[in-house]
């Protein structure tokens, strides 16, 4: 082969082309989400008050961290200071860890009250409610998935860093898995107003 | 003209140290995957071919002639699965953009090689789970390719597995969208500019956008329907609050979107085409390349035009009808604009060229009667019949199919390096070309007269038509095997060729044939433009 040929720009325009297919990913779920609130406003209420507020602040507020560190990190590998770049990408791990956590002791608190995708107890309650319940565990899981997913990628990150694959003079890789790692942060973003504040 | 120069091609060298099988299978040469693509779905084709042949001998007569019921449910989903996900959405870019783009943009390769192969991987993966779909569970699919629900949430047959391989091969879809816009904005030569691309590259760039933006939608519906096969959440239910027509939307809004990821290669094919055998600058270049956009767009508007009869709003019907007839206009700006460009060419009838004639008539047929269908007045009455069978098979079929066929005949002897025997080619064409219309034009006699699709037994008053259908069927089988098996064995014993067989003057062209491993020999003169034929002359 001759020369490995970098491309920064062609990285980056990749890695925005894939975030759009993330968006529009997620984006069938909230064309969903807009169609049965119209429907079912009033069960799309009743059903918002019974999450609880607090886990969900709880999770934005560790997601906003992580985002934050991230970008610590990428701040450091352009610097050249590559421990504390290590150092932050970690902390995003373990926030991302922190983040599932959260979401499983809330959603086995509903498991234990008997609301789960075609339990007896979902199946009683009004259909809007069954609606909302379904997108909700069917949002937030997919949302989860991502976040299990970008945990990973950050874990490649740190590996790739020792490696010193990624480093000063060519930390792409790292600005895209950041890229891909606010989005899933941004996606929450639109979760939380939309499930625990609605209405 | 045999290789003088010491320069190897593509397949002596590997560019890694794999050797034999190993060194196709993780190459990330865009030419050795591009013809991997080609080998598996044309296999496929082959499997897709013979389950439609099945379809038309059941059709006979009325009654049982050859399957249950059943099976013949399974088999026309399993046709339009492999025939629409696994071969016509990959066939001209997968396997043609792959080994033709980065050698028109006079690059070494795609802008992620390694991407490339895992896409072919994906590819491969959601082709074997769509066959294992077939033999495990209880039975193969029965719900048409559409998957619609409820029917799809219920049945017993092996729909789960189907619907992730179709999630599979969309990812696969959406990576090598994303590859192809990336290589189009980074890596064209210096001097090939926007407007020096050939159209193939346009039409190209064109459909990445559409795989990236409307394939996910596809990704998340088929995903749903496996969530709720699984866990049962209710969202299409009515009986858990749920809506069925919301799934048609969300199908639509990806589907509708991908017969232009199916036609517009296609189209880009049949432009690069008829400039080299009418010798003359192609009429309307910029207007060319900008309808392909405006297909992208104007197309991605349209989706619920298949649901006239679904209970929608008159408002949305007019909206979505009004849409409908937009996209008719850069669909037809082009036709005028190859017919234009054969006036007063020095037309020569080469085997490429007649299966672009033939796309561009078969093409005008599917696209007139889709406006048929895409008026809300006149669709309520042949919603669902077989004239929406033939209007999509001549579309599908005879678009992106002749197409394809037509890419072969051009840019394969570049692959090979020698040429099939163009006499029987031709021949082929006319047998294609008769059995195709003697098998799809009854069928828009018969649906405008009433015959439902996809069912299984019919009245005897809509014989006469399926039975010159089925007569139609076997000519264009015949065809198929004509074709085919010259293409082999020119591919395989043919005379060997030189750089530029059809004297066209695009980059490919100016490179050995086969190409070497990094595309170029010598640095190709960018300074033509793409359908300049001053000066150039046939190398045979």
């Amino acid at each position: 082969m001759s020369e490995i040929h970098k491309d920064y720009t062609g990285a980056k325009l990749g890695m925005w082309l894939f975030l759009f297919t993330e968006v529009l990913l997620f984006g069938g779920l909230f064309v969903l989400y807009s169609t049965y609130l119209y429907k079912y406003p009033q069960d799309f209420h009743t059903g918002g008050k019974q999450l609880d507020v607090f886990i969900g602040t709880l999770n934005t507020v560790v997601l906003l961290l992580s985002s934050f560190f991230v970008a610590l990190g990428i701040t450091y590998i352009q610097r050249g200071e590559k421990k504390l770049a290590i150092r932050y990408t970690l902390l995003t791990i373990i926030m991302a860890f922190g983040f599932l956590i959260n979401k499983s002791i809330e959603w086995s608190a509903k498991f234990h009250h008997g609301i789960y995708p075609n339990s007896e107890h979902l199946l009683e309650m009004p259909h809007g409610e069954q609606i909302f319940f379904g997108l909700y565990f069917v949002m937030t899981g997919l949302h989860g998935i991502h976040v299990i997913i970008g945990a990973v990628v950050m874990g490649v990150m740190v590996w790739l860093m020792k490696k010193d694959n990624i480093n000063k003079d060519d930390f792409v890789k790292l600005e895209n898995a950041g890229l891909y790692w606010h989005l899933v942060d941004l996606i929450w973003i639109f979760l939380f107003p939309l499930f625990y504040l609605v209405l | 003209m045999e290789n003088t120069n010491a320069v190897k091609s593509f397949y002596e060298d590997s560019g890694s140290s794999r050797t034999g099988i190993m060194s196709w299978l993780f190459t990330t040469d865009h030419k050795r995957i591009g013809l991997m693509y080609m080998y598996v779905l044309l296999a496929m084709f082959v499997v897709g071919v013979c389950l439609g042949l099945a379809i038309r001998l059941e059709l006979i007569a009325p009654g049982k002639t050859i399957m249950e019921a059943q099976t013949y449910n399974a088999v026309f989903t399993l046709h339009g699965v492999i025939m629409i996900f696994i071969v016509v959405i990959p066939s001209i870019p997968a396997a043609f953009g792959n080994m033709i783009l980065p050698i028109q943009l006079g690059a070494e390769d795609v802008s992620f090689p390694r991407l490339n192969l895992l896409s072919w991987w994906l590819y491969i993966t959601g082709t074997v789970m769509a066959l294992f779909s077939l033999f495990t569970g209880q039975g193969a699919p029965d719900t048409g390719w559409t998957f619609y629900v409820p029917f799809s949430e219920f049945t017993t047959t092996n729909v789960s597995v189907a619907v992730i391989a179709v999630f599979i091969l969309g990812f696969s879809s959406i990576l090598t969208g994303i590859n192809f816009i990336t290589t189009i904005h980074r890596l064209r030569a210096p001097g090939i500019t926007w407007t020096k691309m050939p159209l193939f590259a346009w039409s190209l760039y064109a459909t990445g956008w559409i795989q990236v933006l409307a394939t996910p939608v596809l990704g998340i519906t088929v995903l749903l329907i496996f969530v709720e096969r699984v866990l049962g959440v209710g969202l299409f239910d009515p009986n858990k609050g749920g809506d069925p027509i919301l799934y048609q939307h969300l199908f639509w809004i990806y589907s509708h979107p991908a017969v232009y990821i199916m036609i517009l290669p296609a189209m880009g094919v049949v432009s690069d085409i008829i400039p080299v055998f009418a010798r003359k600058n192609i009429f309307g270049y910029k207007t060319i390349a900008v309808s392909s956009l405006m297909i992208a767009f104007a197309g991605s508007l349209v989706w619920a035009h298949h649901m006239f009869t679904s209970g929608m709003s008159d408002t949305a019907v007019l909206i979505f009808s009004l849409l409908t007839f937009v996209v008719a206009i850069p669909s037809a700006i082009k036709v005028f604009n190859w017919t234009a460009t054969l006036y007063k060419g020095s037309i020569t009838l080469e085997p490429p060229l007649l299966y672009s004639l033939g796309f561009i008539f078969l093409f005008s047929v599917g696209g007139l009667t889709g406006l048929i269908l895409g008026s809300a007045g006149t669709d309520i009455h042949v919603h669902d019949t077989y004239f929406v069978v033939s209007h999509f098979h001549y579309v599908i079929f005879g678009g992106t199919g002749f197409g394809l066929f037509a890419a072969m005949h051009y840019w394969l002897p570049k692959m090979y390096g020698r040429m099939y025997n163009k006499k029987v080619a031709k021949i082929a064409f006319a047998v294609l070309f008769v059995g195709f219309n003697l098998l799809y034009m009854p069928l828009f006699v018969i649906g405008l007269q009433g015959m439902p699709r996809r069912y299984y037994d019919y009245l005897p008053q809509y014989q006469t038509g399926h039975m010159i259908s089925t007569f139609g069927s076997w000519i264009l089988a015949l065809g198929l095997i004509i074709m085919f098996v010259n293409l082999y064995k020119g591919y395989t014993k043919g005379p060997k060729i030189g750089r530029n067989p059809w004297g066209g003057s695009t980059l490919e062209w100016q490179t050995m044939s086969p190409p070497p491993l990094l595309n170029f020999d010598r640095e190709p003169d960018t300074s033509r433009r793409p359908y300049d034929f001053k000066g150039v002359t046939p190398d045979e």
